[in-house]
């Protein structure tokens, strides 16, 4: 008994030490590479392919400062959770990259959350204003787009397209008479993805976007005007228009339960059910292998214009926040807002780059390259706007915008009854606070 | 040699816990557990349901539980769940017992009951969430992709065949109708006159590889000409009128109705969408195409839709369970001594009669054992939830577990209303659990 006692603490001892020794502390100046050393912790919502994306971007990193261990989680789509429960108990990693801004302000608000501002210089070397502005809160840089999306884009299958014998729309009256065309060529021309309500939010955005303007889709993104505002019932008008079950592929209760990559491989088939998909530039990277090639098969237009809103462009993106502040982090931070840092990902696809230092070459393929560095040369850049509410209006399966709008699309004529569900419950959430 | 009663050693005094030592010894993984995962998460779970989201700086009373009966713009969710979870306490346990308690009386006089007993308890080898997944995939609307819809509409095929040109629509508005009724050319003709029917939004595939260029028509005296074709070329095309690159529908079946609407005569398409009509005499005709040409495919049940949601995921829980309780009540079937059965029928009892009077009676602890059981599984019923219904109809699916879980980690990171959703459902199982204390230690 006593030896196994005695081999007991001699493991406890020899755990202790390893761990003191593994927390060495970061000594020196930022200047010097091989000065700066210690363990980073990072978690992101990132996975699979994405993953080792991101992987070969910190290798990047680590052959610049080879002191420096950089270990990435993953944590999906359970990040908000997890981070708020290693917040709570008081034990955050030291970066961290969500996909919400709401919840880059909600770790702001807590203290939880260590300022970007050291990083001013690279920043306003590498990024337009516009981009940078996401992430301030009360003047202060909290969170850095690390990874855009460029949400205003369509998607369509190029051989439906020659039979109608129609051309990619530019405007929103040429895109509905497309819709028609299409249609009389015997061809659905909509897959929505419509279980996933997340795809209707992005279509609604882009069509406010257009039509109300700027300012107030930024006063709607923080409730500064309310949903039953005449612009928001004017918009949901719009999409109902298009939303009719005709247009659709599988009818109105198909399109409720067609998920986004059914609607993806929908529309990018050699016996398309739909011509086109309404979202974003990650479209392509959903389904593997795709069965079309790029130019020949599928191609992408920009989402169409209403009145002069050419180069205006609705996006998303991941927001990486500093919960611990030190050199070595200050060196990380530093190193993912470069250009060369974000070419590494992009060379890799599935990318779009925040940084405008990124050449239009790192892309991999020419449709890539154009929705890529729209939002780079954007006239207006906005960010998703569900993405901006509270969690349980903007973010939860199955209710808030989510199931709302699932609704609007079971009775696209409804667009005055479902502003005032809408606002309903974003008034409740902004109310509680969550 | 058991000791007399009243002889057991003190509990107390001097060595006791000597005495104990090894019992508590024994016990002290079990006590831990308890403690650590089961004690002090409850203890927590029903003080954190006093807070709001902020954590435990933010007292909110019995707001939570208020939350919990309140209804908010027909989208409350919690009360939706609330009704879900009625249903399935109501249907399932109940659903569950009989289909295996038939089960287990039926296998009882077949030769390959072994087979058939392991083939129905099958699904209770997978995991409710891989039943939902597969049962998710079966239940798609689409006949070419969903298994469930894929029978329905062979089925269908034995009554109903869908048309030739399911998805047309008239061109312009000289065809009126609806592809219920079929269509017809609106304006009377006389003999010696044309009539022109177009037709679109029909996919190039649907159209017979024999289809020819359309001709307009040439009248001729004493008949009535006319075409139906594909009224569309890349680009649109003129609408109403035939052009270059335009086809004629083939195999087309065109009635010629008389002024008083009754039908005159009929004929069929060529390949490049001409007909005729012969030996007219007269006018006031309508030339019209028959409904059958536009019957529709089967579209498919929406299984997955919100007024089939809930039945839907049942019926998927019942095929797992339904073997369960087969192989239960099986167990108890085969403990019944035979001779009462015997005596029974020798004193003319139907099998019916044998069925209800003895065997049933006879069956009630093993029936309740079984009712219980699923009665606490359905009330904390989550996964097979979550992986059936779609997005679109997750509110409508949903059940007490699972909006507690998707108001603590789906998104709303509430843990305050998560609570109280997990005390709720704490209160409404502990009744059961009672019963089932009891039964136990009636039995003991």
């Amino acid at each position: 008994m006593k030896k196994g006692w005695l081999a007991i603490a001699a493991l406890v001892g020899a755990l202790a030490l390893a761990a003191g020794l593994g927390m060495s502390k970061a000594n020196a100046s930022s200047h010097n590479s091989s000065a700066v050393s210690g363990n980073i912790s990072i978690v992101g919502v990132w996975t699979g392919a994405e993953q080792k994306n991101f992987q070969a971007v910190l290798n990047g990193f680590t052959k610049k400062y080879p002191n420096v261990k950089v270990k990435y989680k993953s944590t999906g789509d359970n990040t908000p959770t997890v981070l708020s429960t290693a917040v709570a108990g008081g034990n955050p990693p030291d970066l961290a990259s969500v996909s919400q801004p709401g919840l880059v302000r909600d770790f702001q608000k807590k203290g939880a959350l260590k300022s970007l501002d050291f990083a001013k210089g690279t920043l306003a070397k590498n990024y337009p204003a516009s981009i940078v502005n996401i992430g301030k809160i009360n003047g202060h840089v909290y969170g850095l787009l690390i990874k855009g999306a460029n949400k205003s884009t369509v998607w369509y299958n190029v051989a439906s397209f020659k039979a109608a014998g129609i051309k990619p729309p530019k405007t929103w009256g040429q895109f509905t008479k497309a819709i028609g065309t299409l249609r009389a060529s015997g061809q659905i021309p909509l897959s929505v993805g419509g279980a996933d309500g997340w795809t209707l939010t992005d279509l609604f955005e882009n069509i406010y976007l257009r039509q109300a303007g700027v300012a107030k889709y930024n006063a709607l993104s923080t409730h500064k005007i309310k949903w039953t505002d005449g612009s928001v019932v004017k918009a949901l008008k719009t999409m109902g228009s298009i939303l009719q079950s005709a247009n659709m592929s599988g009818g109105t209760s198909g399109a409720l339960q067609t998920d986004f990559p059914t609607s993806v491989s929908n529309v990018f088939s050699k016996k398309p059910k739909a011509a086109m998909v309404i979202e974003g530039d990650f479209v392509p990277g959903v389904i593997s292998p795709n069965p079309l090639k790029p130019g020949s098969g599928y191609n992408v237009f920009p989402f169409p214009t209403i009145g002069n809103t050419a180069g205006y462009v609705e996006g998303g993106g991941d927001e990486l926040m500093m919960f611990k502040d030190n050199p070595a982090t200050r060196a990380l931070v530093n190193y993912l807002a470069t250009g060369a840092a974000q070419s590494i990902w992009a060379k890799r696809g599935g990318y779009t780059a925040p940084a405008k230092t990124v050449p239009p070459s790192a892309y991999p393929d020419a449709i890539t390259r154009t929705t890529a560095t729209a939002v780079g040369k954007a006239k207006a850049f906005v960010f998703d706007l569900s993405d901006l509410q509270p969690a349980s209006f903007g973010a939860t399966v199955g209710q808030g915008e989510f199931k709302i709008f699932q609704d609007f699309l079971k009775t696209p004529s409804n667009s005055a009854g479902i502003s005032r569900t809408l606002e309903a419950a974003a008034a409740k959430a902004y109310k509680s606070g969550k | 040699m058991e000791p007399p009663p009243g002889a057991a050693p003190p509990a107390g005094g001097p060595g006791a816990l000597r005495r104990n030592a090894v019992a508590l010894g024994f016990l002290a993984p079990a006590v831990i557990i308890l403690s650590v995962w089961i004690i002090y998460p409850t203890c927590y779970t029903i003080a954190r349901s006093f807070f709001g989201q902020q954590g435990f700086g933010d007292f909110v009373g019995i707001d939570n539980y208020k939350a919990l009966f309140t209804p908010f713009n027909s989208h409350n969710i919690l009360l939706k769940a609330i009704k879900n979870s009625a249903i399935w306490i109501l249907v399932a346990p109940a659903m569950v017992t009989a289909i295996g308690l038939i089960f287990a009386v039926l296998t009882e006089r077949i030769r390959w009951a072994v087979a058939f007993k392991t083939v129905v308890f099958m699904p209770m080898a997978i995991s409710l969430f891989a039943t939902g997944v597969i049962w998710h995939v079966m239940y798609i609307k689409d006949p070419s992709q969903g298994a469930v819809n894929a029978g329905v509409g062979a089925i269908r095929s034995w009554f109903v065949s869908p048309g030739a040109l399911s998805n047309a629509l008239p061109s312009t508005s000289t065809l009126t109708g609806s592809p219920q009724k079929g269509y017809v050319l609106t304006k009377p003709i006389s003999a010696g006159g044309t009539a022109q029917l177009g037709l679109t939004a029909i996919p190039p595939t649907d159209l017979s590889s024999s289809a020819k260029q359309v001709v307009v028509p040439r009248a001729k005296a004493g008949a009535i000409e006319g075409i139906v074709w594909r009224d569309f070329k890349p680009g649109g095309g003129v609408v109403g009128k035939p052009e270059q690159g335009e086809l004629g529908i083939p195999g087309v079946h065109v009635n010629l109705l008389d002024s008083a609407g009754k039908k005159a005569g009929g004929a069929t398409t060529g390949d490049d969408g001409a007909f005729e009509f012969k030996d007219v005499k007269g006018g006031g005709y309508k030339v019209s195409i028959d409904k059958s040409t536009f019957a529709a495919p089967f579209g498919g049940v929406s299984w997955l839709g919100s007024q089939l949601i809930t039945p839907s995921i049942i019926i998927a829980y019942i095929w797992v369970w339904a073997g369960f309780a087969m192989v239960v009540i099986g167990a108890g079937l085969a403990a019944i001594s035979r001779e009462v059965l015997e005596a029974a029928r020798t004193d003319g009892a139907t099998e019916w009669q044998v069925f209800r009077r003895i065997t049933v009676p006879m069956l009630a602890p093993v029936l309740s054992v079984v009712f219980i059981t699923m009665l606490i599984n359905v009330l904390k019923v989550f996964d097979i939830v979550i992986s059936i219904a779609p997005g679109s109809t997750q509110s409508d699916a949903a059940v007490i577990a699972v909006q507690m879980w998707r108001q603590s980690f789906g998104g709303v990171n509430d843990f305050g209303l998560g609570s109280a959703i997990a005390v709720f459902l704490f209160v409404l199982v502990v009744p059961v659990l009672l019963l089932n204390v009891r039964r136990f230690k009636r039995e003991v």
